[in-house]
């Protein structure tokens, strides 16, 4: 079981968002839109990369905002989505320190990372790792 | 298929307001790209207008295949070129295709001049004028960037294109400069975005496209990807496209101080090895392309006023501009190279033609062509960076009629002052660094932009030396022609030509079929041909005469690798190509 998506060295990483494909792809889409994982330059290319996506907190600050009780606390961290109980508030959004969950406009639903592993094979500068329990 | 494609945002400047419209047949017929975009052309441009006229329309575009699969990262320009009056083609990456895909547009028009200075936002179908006075006579494109993506707030994906001081004074070759690192470069976009008054265009949208089946397309792009980051294009993310430094200076076929000699005994210190050892501070990449191949080189320098007081330069390089900028220029130190890579970088001028210009104006004010007067005191010499720094100042400032030639190229000089048969130019459009034999020099003459990049005949050249012989005239004209046919394919959809041996047509074809586009192989390649076709049409009736080539002396007399250029080749090898642009 995958814990969780780690970021190894993002001083690695060059900026080409293909993780960030990747994680849409995966649903079927072509988009940067929807991605669980962001990369974005920290105010000038030559600077480098910052690379947001869930820690799976072991005591994860946006479990505890959620009004609906939607996402449920992983056992070995992070949280599940239940799409189903969520009302779409975004006080998730909020409350992650770090800004790891976006919203999904079309959808109206918060996105966070599936813990799925799935744009690391898309990283040809090692900048991410998976942490396997 | 993709139904936002098809859609085109029609801005006028004059009138500051836009339209959507759609274009599905120019789309569905000719993919996006060049092949849309020439279309596009046809319809918004007469051939006969002035370049800086506001009639004279900008062209952007992207293809089928933008944000779908890798390395298909580059937007397309088009435009008449205030540089050298023909067809005005440039492409960039950085964000500006996966931006103006995610935007929910194919193509943007941009016709008319604004009264008063301004940059445009496109973010989906909203479409703001935005007051851009202050910018004006801001001459950095780094800062010009700063300051737009400050005002337009921190978050989430676009692209900004800019222009700096060189745009602004209508310099016919300046660039528009994109996420600071990539340029529309070459014929002077940067120079007909000043004409309209416009200093930036800023592109963002939030579109999702789904593919006609999901397995299909899974599997095609892990197998383009895995291609991507594999030999041989991975070449481009290591030491990059500077890595023929050495290779080119040992077949002797490195253009040194104006083409005077072949090889550079500093090619060592300027080779990509050096660069990347002691100088690289940075690989990054276009949107949507694993390779990573902008290299950025560090430059510190100390304040003159204050003995610890240092500025840390980033900047971009590549082959072309170690070329243009190094070698041509005869500079033997990396830090000069630099410096005036930084400074051609800052006001956004072309950094190829910015080096054919200069090493023209040594050798001649070497001959006596030009006075130490005319030039403001200045004497250039092989090697002297820092007077070249302070001619580009000038130039800037257009501050004589000297200097005013100078920024409209070598032929604008040549016109007053002479020294033709050492001007490293084709029709208006100055040499890459490429003295390989007769195929580099005939891509630059037959090309439909007089780009090394429209036919690679360096290539075709290098293949043949290890055969020992050249082709016939006639063979040569169907290379070039064939490869040129070929490249508007990949440039119509809108694929980086670093991907050409990952993007075969076989290939091409199963991706187009994933999205539910049906092209066959054959079919690809004869719509090639076609495109390459219209746009030496186009040329023509903006005054385009093949004919007309002159070679300049130089060229044929500094030995190639094949020895000296035979003229009756290269001029039997026009008259077979122009035959192929006539079909029958």
């Amino acid at each position: 079981m995958i814990k969780r998506l780690e970021i190894l060295d993002s001083e690695r990483c060059v900026g080409c968002q293909s993780c960030m494909f990747a994680c849409t792809r995966r649903e079927g889409k072509a988009s940067l839109e929807g991605s669980r994982i962001r990369v974005r330059s920290i105010g000038g290319m030559e600077r480098g990369f910052i690379v947001i996506v869930c820690r799976a907190c072991k005591d994860p600050s946006c479990m505890y905002v959620c009004p609906v009780s939607a996402l449920e606390k992983r056992e070995v961290g992070g949280v599940n989505l239940h799409k189903e109980k969520c009302i779409g508030c975004g006080k998730c959004l909020e409350a992650c320190p770090i800004s790891a969950i976006s919203m999904d406009e079309e959808e109206g639903k918060p996105l966070i990372c599936l813990y799925c592993g799935y744009c690391k094979n898309y990283c040809a500068y090692d900048v991410l790792e998976i942490e396997k329990i | 298929m993709d139904p936002y494609l098809y859609r085109v945002l029609i801005i006028d400047l004059s009138k500051l307001s836009y339209r959507i419209e759609e274009r599905k047949e120019y789309f569905q017929k000719y993919l996006g790209g060049v092949g849309t975009g020439i279309h596009l052309l046809k319809e918004f441009l007469n051939p006969k207008v002035d370049p800086n006229h506001p009639d004279n329309p900008i062209i952007f575009s992207i293809g089928a295949l933008t944000g779908k699969f890798p390395m298909v990262s580059k937007m397309v320009s088009l435009f008449k070129s205030p540089h050298n009056g023909l067809l005005g083609e440039s492409h960039a990456g950085g964000r500006s295709a996966i931006a103006l895909w995610q935007a929910g547009y194919g193509a943007i028009v941009i016709k008319g001049a604004s009264l008063i200075p301004l940059y445009i936002t496109i973010d989906g179908s909203k479409v703001n004028f935005r007051d851009a006075r202050a910018l004006w006579g801001i001459a950095d494109t780094a800062t010009v960037g700063r300051l737009i993506r400050e005002r337009e707030g921190q978050s989430g994906f676009r692209t900004i294109l800019r222009i700096g001081k060189a745009g602004e004074k209508g310099i016919s070759y300046a660039n528009v400069t994109t996420e600071t690192y990539r340029h529309f470069g070459r014929l002077g976009l940067g120079a007909v975005f000043g004409s309209k008054k416009l200093k930036g265009l800023v592109i963002s949208g939030k579109r999702t496209v789904l593919p006609k089946d999901k397995k299909e397309y899974l599997k095609l792009y892990d197998e383009i990807y895995e291609q991507c980051t594999s030999f041989p294009t991975k070449k481009y993310h290591e030491l990059g496209t500077s890595e023929n430094i050495l290779p080119l200076n040992a077949l002797r076929a490195l253009p040194t101080k104006n083409l005077k000699a072949t090889t550079f005994e500093k090619a060592e210190i300027l080779s990509g090895e050096n660069l990347a050892i002691n100088f690289l501070g940075r690989r990054i990449a276009c949107s949507h392309c694993p390779v990573g191949c902008i290299h950025l080189a560090i430059l510190r320098e100390r304040y003159p006023d204050d003995p610890y007081f240092f500025k840390t330069n980033f900047v971009s390089y590549d082959y072309e501009p170690i070329y243009s900028l190094g070698t041509l220029l005869g500079i033997e130190k990396v830090e000069d190279f630099l410096k005036l890579m930084i400074t051609v970088e800052k006001y956004g001028i072309d950094a190829i033609t910015t080096g054919v210009v200069l090493a023209w104006i040594t050798e001649a004010f070497l001959k006596g062509l030009i006075s130490k007067n005319e030039i403001d005191g200045l004497s250039p010499s092989f090697g002297d960076a820092q007077t070249y720094l302070k001619m580009i100042e000038r130039m800037i400032e257009s501050s004589s009629e000297f200097y005013l030639r100078m920024g409209h190229g070598v032929e604008a000089l040549v016109e007053k002052y002479g020294g033709k048969e050492f001007a490293l130019s084709y029709f208006g459009n100055e040499i890459s660094g490429y003295h390989t034999g007769p195929g580099a020099h005939l891509t630059h003459i037959t090309g439909a932009r007089h780009s090394h990049l429209d036919s690679a005949g360096y290539s075709i050249d290098q293949k043949f030396l290890k055969e020992g012989k050249l082709p016939t005239p006639k063979e040569m004209a169907q290379k070039l022609f064939e490869e040129e046919a070929l490249r508007q394919v990949l440039t119509s959809l809108v694929i980086c030509l670093f991907a050409r041996n990952v993007y075969t047509l076989e290939r091409i074809e199963r991706c187009l079929h994933a999205f539910g586009w049906n092209y066959s192989e054959k079919e690809l390649l004869e719509l090639g041909k076609n495109i390459l076709i219209e746009k030496n049409n186009l040329k023509r009736e903006m005054g385009f005469e093949i004919e007309k080539v002159s070679i300049p002396k130089r060229v044929l007399e500094t030995p190639s690798p094949f020895g000296p250029l035979d003229e009756s080749y290269l001029k039997e090898t026009i008259q077979f190509y122009r035959k192929l642009l006539t079909p029958i």
